[in-house]
Order: structure tokens, then C-alpha cells, then sequence
């Protein structure tokens, strides 16, 4: 087997406290990995063990057949990390900063240059990373993380503090990464980031894996109805929750919504009325998923 | 060891100095204000003379200055005054040191004991006027007169205790708040992290930054020396001042070390620095970084031997000023050594990675 990694009954725990309690799981070669939970979650502490910055307790550990912990060197040139923070040098430009992280890894300065060129900060170069926005912090972070053309890179929250636009940016930044043929581990909790972006999700809660698989998959397998919503007005309740047999029907006065296990002939009947008009349908998403498994209470 | 990779790393904490304005500032720049301002301050303060008020006549101190004016003008200072209350007032505020009338044969020096030394020198001078008129009246043919001569005492010159005094504060400055604030700064940009998932061993790393503020250092001693040796402040170096290298570079290590402990602790920039002031500031003042020791008080002395800055102040100024010989500085360039490495030793025990 020839898994990039491969993680049996790994635990962790400080204290009296279990961050991590026994989770086991593999990545591919080339795929897209995230680890999705709520805060405190153990998905950092699972990631630090990865990246062989911390000592599990307990559990086989292999990151591209080496073992991670103690640290070592022969893994480190392999595996690019992307931290929480920005990790950068004081005072130093975006150029000299690539630059210094580059000669750690014995790589040129020309290489490094060109992989401002790929995270799009050319212009920037001369900027001291103290002036550089939010979104190109994050890039040239992720620049840094890729100058030693790494097989495996890990991102810890990416897109943590970025606007929308900043985020979309990234996302294509992200997916070229892993189009080349690395392989990626990303921890979010932002629900349609790990949707659109990963391969594969592990749900965790606890320091335990609630859900592992193809995100579509784990939507699916939530089987949770699908709202149907028009314009109110084109329709009765009565003529509305004769749609379907199970149908669930809601009016704001805005909108009126059918909530249905069965939404083919909701959509056919919604059709014979010509009652069409602003029509939305919404199947359930990851979040659903996440939120059905993790609880919605509010936890900081 | 990557070599190419140390020299990075030196290049890029490097930078990070000396594009830092407040860091430049009150590491070199302050110091040197300071050297210039007390400098000027204390350079005209030579022994003082002696403010005499003549009231009334006093025919001793006449003959006394018609004899020999060149002697008697170095120490005394006279000016007349018909009042005697005024002129007794005047001493009272300390403005004249001493009033002097004669009555008769008798006379009467009224002066104030708020200044031993001035005390000193009046009671001495005035005694060693009468003495010569008593000889002279007695047809005794002076065999011995009064000369005075300053004594040019080794540590009484101030730039040659203010050079390495505040030298001394500048580099333990440079080192505990150097040390100090990027261990806290790095750590909590996760940088450390950072660097230890690099290829590159924490040895280059710490020889990084401990080759930067060592570099730091040497510009510090080479501007303060530039500065005090100018003709205006007249700091004259004694054969052996190249020992000051060492003992500076010494100093370093050990007041990085004391940074490197503090930043152990601390989990922020600002109590890092807090932390840092609260070690480095009383020191300047109990371990003769802004007092010399030999004009403190007794007790600051006794407390000085407990202050490493003493060490690093001492040890320069012996080299650097006193003229004495090259080993005179090995036993502070030990006990710094030895405190570099006992503070390193419980900074690796006590050290951490990351901020949680």
C-alpha cells in the first residue's frame, strides 16, 4: 500500500483532557484531505502530529512511509506547512522573506521569485509583509510553504480572516496546488470551502472522526428533505401540500416553501399550476451534515 | 551546519534591527544622547574652588595673596562684602562656602559643614594661612610654603566613568530586550514553529541571532568610543582598551541569556518588555552603570557585586580607563561567561515551542 498517509488509533491527550481519541484514517496520493470540527475539536493537534511537531501518545504514524516524530529531517524537506499565523520575519519585504524561507531549503533565490510570480505577488514584492492585506499574507504564507515544491502540504485554517472575494481567490490558488499533484491537507471550519475543495472530509467532534468520506456522500447519506420555494401568491397551502404526499409547507408571505423527501412530483405539480416564478431548490450541504453531527450549540 | 542557510537567517534578523526605528533609537541612539548630554554636563566639574567672602579688612588673607596670588587663586575664590548678616546669609544658602574677618589678631572663618570636602579645604587653607603669618611675625624665615596641586585621580575623570557606565547599560539593553523580544515574537507568530518544521538545525538559528546582537554590540562600542575619545569629552584609551571587545562581546551573551530566560516566561511582547525594565533599569543605577561606584554610597557598592551589569561596567572601565593590565578584565569576562551559561541552561528547561 502506498498511502501518503496513513494514521491507526492515534491519541493524544494533555492532562486529564483527550484531544485526540483514537482516530484512524488514510490520504491517497494526490488527493484533497480536510479535516472539518468545531473548535477544540482536535483537529490542530491531529495536524501537529502529522507534521511531527508534537508526540502522539499512542498509534501508528506514517507521513510518506516516515515516521514524523522525533522531528525529522529526512520528512521535513518533503512536507510544506502553512501555519495558523502569518510566520513571518519582522520588517522583511514579501521578496526577501521568499527569499530567506527558500535558502533554509537550499533552494534558489530565482526559484523563489517565481513563486511570488505563482501566488500572483509580483507587485507586491518590495511591500514589507506588515503592509500586505490579509489575502496576500495568506498567499505569500502559502508561497512560503510551497518554495521547496513539497509532495505533501498542510494548511491549518487558510482562509481564516478573509473577505469573500479574498477567499475565491484562494480557493483557485488552493486547487491549482493540488492539481499539480501534490498532495493536500486542509482543517477548516468553513462548510463550502471544504465542499468545494476537498476530495475527501473527516468530520471530527470530541478528538474522535464522526464522518469520513466524499463530502457529496455525506450530504447524501444525511437524507434530509429538499426545500422547494416559489414566490407566495402563485399558490394555496391547500394546492401546495397536495403536491406531494409527505410535503411540509411553510408561507412567509415572501416565500413559499415545500420541504420534501420526494421532489419530483412537487416540481411537475409546481409546473401544471405555471407556478414557477422565483423558484429555488435547495437540497441539503455539508453544513447540514456538520451541524446534524456536531450539535448547534455555540462554542468558542 | 548549512552555512547558506545561517547567512539568511543573520541577513533577515539583521533587517528586522535595523528597519526597526525604536529599536535603533534605544539601543544606539539613546545611549549616545545620554554620553553627549552628561558628557557636557560633567565636563567643566573639575575639584571646585573655594567662594571666600572678605568682610571688613582682613589683612592676613591680603598678605597671603599678595605673596603668592598664583597659589592661593587655584583654591580660593574672594569677593568683599561691608555686611557681615548678608554675607552669613549667603553661606547659609550655600552659595558662598565660607565668610572670613579679622578681629584683632584673632581669625574668624564661619563656614558652612553641609560639604565635608569644601569644609575641609577652608579649614585647611585658612589654618595654613595663619600658620605662615604667625612664622613670618615671628621674624621666622619661611622654610616650607603653601603649594597646591590637583591630584589627577584614575576614576575621577566623569567621561572615563560614563563611557563604559553607560556603555555598559546600552549593551545589556540590546541584549535582554534583543533576545527577549524575538523569542516572545517569534513564538507567538508561530515563526518558531515555522522554522523548526525547516530542514534547518536550531543551532543556526540561535547563531543567528546571537551573531546579529554580538555585531549590534561592537557598533555600539565602536560609536561610543568614536564619540568619547573626541577631543571635547577627552576620554584618553589606556594601552589595554582592546580587552573592552571581549568584556562587551561577554557582556552580551550574558545579558541575551537573561533576555532568552525573561522571554521564556513571558507570553507577550509588552510584559516581555515590561519584564526587561523592571531587570535592566534598577541595575543601571546599583551596578555603576549610571552612579560610579567609588562615589556611591557604601551599601551601592555591596549591592553592586550581585548586579552582572557591574561586571560588564567594571571590567570595561579597568581596560578602557583606569589603564590597568589586559587579565584585569578576565574575572568579569568569567562570571559573565559563567552566567550566560547558567541562564541558558534553565532557559533550555523551562523553553517552549509555542504559545499553548
Amino acid at each position: 500500500m502506498s498511502a501518503t498517509i496513513s494514521v491507526a488509533n492515534l491519541r493524544k491527550s494533555y492532562g486529564s483532557t483527550v484531544a485526540v481519541g483514537g482516530v484512524s484514517f488514510a490520504v491517497e496520493q494526490g488527493e484533497f484531505f480536510g479535516i472539518l470540527g468545531p473548535n477544540g475539536a482536535g483537529k490542530t493537534t491531529t495536524l501537529e502530529m502529522l507534521e511531527g511537531l508534537r508526540e502522539p501518545d499512542d498509534g501508528e504514524l506514517s507521513v510518506l512511509g516516515l515516521r514524523p516524530w522525533p522531528r525529522n529531517p529526512a520528512l521535513l524537506p518533503r512536507i510544506g506547512v502553512q501555519l495558523q499565523s502569518s510566520s513571518f520575519f519582522e520588517r522583511l519585504t514579501a521578496r526577501e522573506q521568499i527569499r530567506t524561507f527558500a535558502s533554509l531549503y537550499g533552494v534558489s533565490a530565482r526559484r523563489a521569485d517565481e513563486m511570488l510570480g505563482v501566488v500572483g505577488l509580483e507587485e507586491s514584492a518590495e511591500t514589507k509583509t506588515e503592509k500586505l492585506s490579509g489575502g496576500q499574507a495568506q498567499r505569500l504564507s502559502i508561497a512560503c510553504a510551497l518554495v521547496h515544491d513539497p509532495e505533501l502540504v498542510f494548511m491549518d485554517e487558510p482562509t481564516g480572516a478573509l473577505d469573500p472575494a479574498a477567499r475565491r481567490n484562494l480557493w483557485d490558488l488552493l486547487r491549482r496546488i493540488n492539481a499539480d499533484g501534490r498532495t493536500v491537507v486542509l482543517t477548516t471550519h468553513h462548510m463550502d470551502e471544504a465542499e468545494t475543495l476537498c476530495d475527501r472530509v473527516a468530520i471530527m467532534d470530541h478528538g474522535q472522526i464522526l464522518r469520513l468520506g466524499a463530502p457529496a456522500v455525506l450530504v447524501r447519506d444525511l437524507d434530509s428533505p429538499v426545500r422547494i420555494s416559489v414566490e407566495s401568491g402563485l399558490l394555496s397551502a391547500a394546492d401546495a401540500t397536495a403536491t406531494a404526499s409527505s410535503a411540509e409547507v411553510t408561507d412567509d408571505g415572501v416565500s413559499l416553501t415545500i420541504a420534501t423527501h420526494d421532489p419530483a412530483p412537487v416540481l411537475a405539480s409546481l409546473a401544471g399550476h405555471h407556478a414557477l416564478a422565483g423558484l429555488r431548490v435547495q437540497g441539503a450541504t455539508l453544513e447540514d451534515v456538520f451541524l446534524a453531527l456536531t450539535g448547534r450549540e455555540y462554542r468558542a | 551546519m548549512n552555512l547558506n542557510a545561517l547567512r539568511s537567517l543573520s541577513r533577515a534578523i539583521f533587517l528586522g534591527f535595523v528597519r526597526d526605528r525604536a529599536a535603533l533609537f534605544f539601543s544606539i541612539l539613546m545611549p549616545i544622547l545620554f554620553l553627549l548630554l552628561f558628557g557636557s554636563i560633567y565636563k567643566s566639574a573639575s575639584a571646585p574652588k573655594v567662594t571666600v567672602i572678605e568682610v571688613g579688612r582682613v589683612s592676613l588673607l591680603d598678605q597671603a595673596e599678595a605673596a603668592s596670588p598664583a597659589q592661593l587663586g587655584k583654591v580660593l575664590k574672594v569677593t568683599h562684602e561691608a555686611n557681615l548678616a548678608a554675607a552669613l546669609e549667603s553661606v547659609r544658602k550655600g552659595d558662598t562656602d565660607a565668610v572670613v574677618q579679622q578681629q584683632g589678631h584673632t581669625l574668624v572663618v564661619h563656614y558652612s559643614i553641609a560639604d565635608q570636602t569644601t569644609a575641609g579645604i577652608v579649614q585647611a587653607v585658612f589654618t595654613s594661612i595663619v600658620q605662615q603669618a604667625d612664622a613670618a611675625a615671628a621674624g621666622v624665615h619661611a622654610g616650607y610654603q603653601l603649594t597646591t596641586e590637583q591630584v589627577e585621580n584614575k576614576s575621577l575623570k566623569p567621561i572615563q566613568y560614563l563611557a563604559p557606565g553607560l556603555l555598559g547599560w546600552a549593551v545589556a539593553s540590546g541584549g535582554a530586550f534583543g533576545a527577549s523580544i524575538t523569542l516572545v515574537n517569534w513564538r507567538q507568530k508561530q515563526l518558531l514553529r515555522r522554522l523548526r518544521l525547516a530542514p534547518v538545525s536550531v543551532g543556526s538559528v540561535v547563531l543567528a541571532r546571537v551573531g546579529v546582537s554580538l555585531a549590534i554590540a561592537i557598533v555600539q562600542l565602536a560609536a561610543f568610543l568614536a564619540i568619547a575619545t573626541l577631543p571635547y569629552f577627552g576620554l584618553k584609551l589606556s594601552a589595554n582598551w582592546w580587552m573592552s571587545i571581549p568584556v562587551v562581546l561577554c557582556g552580551t551573551l550574558a545579558f541575551m541569556a537573561i533576555g532568552l530566560l525573561i522571554g521564556s516566561f513571558a507570553k507577550t511582547q509588552e510584559s516581555a518588555t515590561a519584564v526587561a525594565n523592571v531587570v535592566i533599569l534598577p541595575m543601571a543605577f546599583l551596578g555603576g552603570a549610571f552612579i560610579p561606584l567609588d562615589y556611591a554610597p557604601s551599601w551601592i557598592r555591596e549591592v553592586s557585586y550581585a548586579m552582572p551589569l557591574r561586571y560588564l561596567v567594571t571590567g570595561m572601565q579597568n581596560v578602557m580607563a583606569r589603564g590597568e593590565a589586559a587579565a584585569a578584565a578576565l574575572p568579569a569576562i568569567g562570571i559573565l561567561l559563567a552566567l550566560a551559561a547558567l541562564l541558558t541552561a534553565i532557559s533550555i528547561r523551562v523553553f517552549r515551542w509555542d504559545a499553548v
